[in-house]
């Protein structure tokens, strides 16, 4: 990996100015703030090959309605990009994580996770990423993103995951 | 049975006293104490529970913590209520000496409760009581006596009390049970849960699992001696087996397919859980000694938490095939389609069937969360409980109270365990060490 060590900082920056512009444009140098130059990175500091990119430029998550599994316009588009990166970097693998808010019960919520994981695989597929790259795991509302009892957090716990990780030989 | 007032009626019966009483006078057709909860008690009966008899200078101690546990199991029905012992106005020093009913009418205990402890050199203990039904002047079946270890005083007093309640309510106890749950600790966003089990009242709690994947969701088997759970140890969501005693535990389904909602069926040959095929969750079979298993349900919906009936020929289960998750009952063996039993607004899951066969407990959602029961034909809803989030009932073996989880809300919150009656009474806070889940209550143990 490329990536320099400075990037383990300027990841978390990076995610929150994602989380606020979803849109944010691949091709784009994000501006960071005065006087912490030395410790941030920037889009060009990031190999495109990682996951890191991935992860934080892409971004890994989309988020769902209450309830339901249908992909957004907007998830569909950061999806269409994780299929893009995906097709770039054949030796990665997927592992799709469905999360639900905690408003429901255990089991309703685990069923809800594996159709919204489901929704995400099917769209990837779609775009062109072999089945068998692609692994779905439900964790209903086992593991939270965010922990406040309030839409502002439940709109952000109904949410799919993308993990990427190298192909092991085997 | 229907709700809302008490009737407390005495019964020319005594027919439903355990099979290990048969004195000649069990048989009368005087009028003993007995109650009979046709609908929801409202006032406790006070009962007197003199200080146990301590046979010799090493039972002094053991004596009142059995005495005093008797007492606190009965009171914490809500069926009961315990004069104090300074209202007493007579002590029993003697096992066997009659008993003077007026010296307890005076203080209208309605039931009184006398009993001796002995502990040997061995520190084996043998507890004896008797029951009497004050106003009656006579004593309701015939006197018992335990014997165990000493450091097993618990489940003595727990046995003593199950036979006393049967007694007068003429439906078995809930006492001597355990609680299975999953124990939480840590973060919200990280939670470390483990599979624990205790005592019915929060003692003797012990943890069956480490914390190092998510488990869910407990199941005990008919007998008691396992538990069905989902565990994400090998990376996914499966359904295991435990024997309890050893620890040991397999996976049910050798497929690697995503399971979760495991539940034994009555003859605990079989079990119902929910598998994750193409994204969708369908309610399966499982035979566990060929391994067989069959698909029970066939909508693109979700199909989740199936219970059976207690004989075994129903299931109820979860279902949002209408657009919303709803209850719905169908044939076990899969002969008859899917009825729909819920009909109010909101969001129905978690259905339980009561042990009695003639409730189905819930979790409802609308804005705030609730448990609640129904007939098992959809009528007479009845909500329980009221909360941010209440979820999971789990009935007492006799199908008179249930064991529910409350979650609080915000960061700093968790869930709790809690019991209520039937009726919506006596809501109590179970004690756990930490935050406590997903409970589920043993049959009365052998």
């Amino acid at each position: 990996m490329k990536t320099p060590s400075i990037l383990a900082s300027a990841g978390l920056l990076l995610v929150l100015v994602a989380c606020d512009s979803p849109h944010v444009s691949v091709e784009e140098t994000i501006e960071l703030p005065t006087g912490l130059d030395s410790e941030i990175g920037t889009e060009a500091d990031y190999d495109r090959d990682t996951p890191a990119y991935f992860t934080n430029l892409i971004g890994d998550h989309v988020y769902f309605a209450v309830d339901k599994s249908v992909i957004s316009e907007e998830a569909g588009a950061i999806l269409d990009e994780q299929a893009r990166w995906l097709m770039e970097n054949d030796d990665f693998m997927g592992n799709v994580e469905g999360h639900a808010d905690e408003r429901g019960t255990r089991e309703y919520n685990l069923a809800l996770g594996a159709r919204r994981a489901s929704a995400v695989r099917d769209r990837l597929v779609s775009s062109g990423i072999a089945d068998n790259r692609l692994q779905i795991v439900t964790y209903g509302k086992e593991r939270p993103a965010a922990t406040c009892s309030s839409e502002e957090c439940w709109s952000q716990n109904r949410r799919s995951v993308t993990r990427v990780y190298l192909r092991s030989d085997d | 049975m229907k709700f809302s007032t008490a009737i407390i009626r005495l019964s020319a019966s005594l027919a439903i006293l355990s099979t290990a009483v048969t004195l000649a006078f069990a048989q009368s057709s005087d009028e003993p104490l007995r109650l009979e909860i046709t609908e929801g008690i409202i006032e406790p009966v006070p009962i007197a529970v003199p200080l146990f008899v301590a046979e010799n200078v090493r039972s002094e101690s053991l004596s009142k913590d059995i005495g005093n546990l008797v007492a606190a199991n009965l009171v914490g029905t809500g069926v009961f209520r315990e004069i104090p012992k300074d209202a007493h106005i007579t002590d029993i020093t003697n096992f066997d000496t009659p008993v003077l009913f007026s010296d307890w009418k005076v203080i209208n205990a309605e039931a009184l409760i006398v009993g001796s402890v002995r502990v040997g050199a061995d520190g084996n203990a043998v507890v004896k009581f008797r029951l009497f039904d004050v106003f009656a002047e006579e004593q309701l079946g015939d006197a018992l006596q335990f014997s165990g270890r000493s450091d097993g005083w618990r489940r003595i007093a727990h046995k003593i009390s199950d036979a006393i309640y049967s007694r007068i309510m003429g439906e078995g106890g809930y006492f001597d049970t355990q609680i299975a749950f999953i124990s939480e600790s840590g973060p919200k966003v990280n939670r470390r849960k483990r599979v624990a089990i205790m005592d019915y009242d929060g003692a003797n709690v012990r943890y069956l699992t480490d914390d190092s994947s998510i488990v869910l969701a407990p199941r005990f088997s008919p007998d008691g001696a396992q538990l069905l759970y989902t565990s994400y140890e090998t990376g996914r969501p499966r359904v295991f087996s435990m024997d309890i005693a050893s620890g040991s535990k397999q996976v049910v389904l050798q497929s690697p397919e995503m399971a979760f909602a495991p539940r034994f069926s009555p003859d605990g040959s079989k079990v119902l859980l929910s598998l994750v095929r193409s994204g969708n969750t369908d309610i399966f079979e499982i035979d566990l000694e060929s391994g067989r298993k069959r698909r029970l349900t066939f909508s693109a919906a979700i199909d989740t938490a199936p219970s059976h009936s207690p004989d075994g020929e129903w299931i109820v289960f979860e279902s949002d095939r209408s657009g919303t998750p709803q209850l719905y009952v169908m044939k076990a063996n899969g002969s008859t389609p899917p009825k729909r039993i819920s009909s109010g607004a909101g969001r129905y899951g978690t259905p339980v069937w009561s042990p009695r066969g003639d409730f189905v407990a819930f979790t409802k959602q609308r804005a705030r969360f609730h448990i609640g029961v129904m007939r098992t034909d959809g009528s007479e809803e009845r909500l329980l409980t009221e909360s941010f989030l209440d979820e999971g009932p789990t009935w007492s073996t006799n199908g008179r109270v249930l064991i529910f989880f409350r979650v609080t809300p915000g960061d700093a919150g968790g869930p709790s365990l809690y019991s209520v009656d039937l009726t919506g009474q006596n809501l109590r806070r179970l004690q756990t060490p930490q935050f406590a889940s997903d409970p589920n209550w043993s049959p009365l143990r052998r």
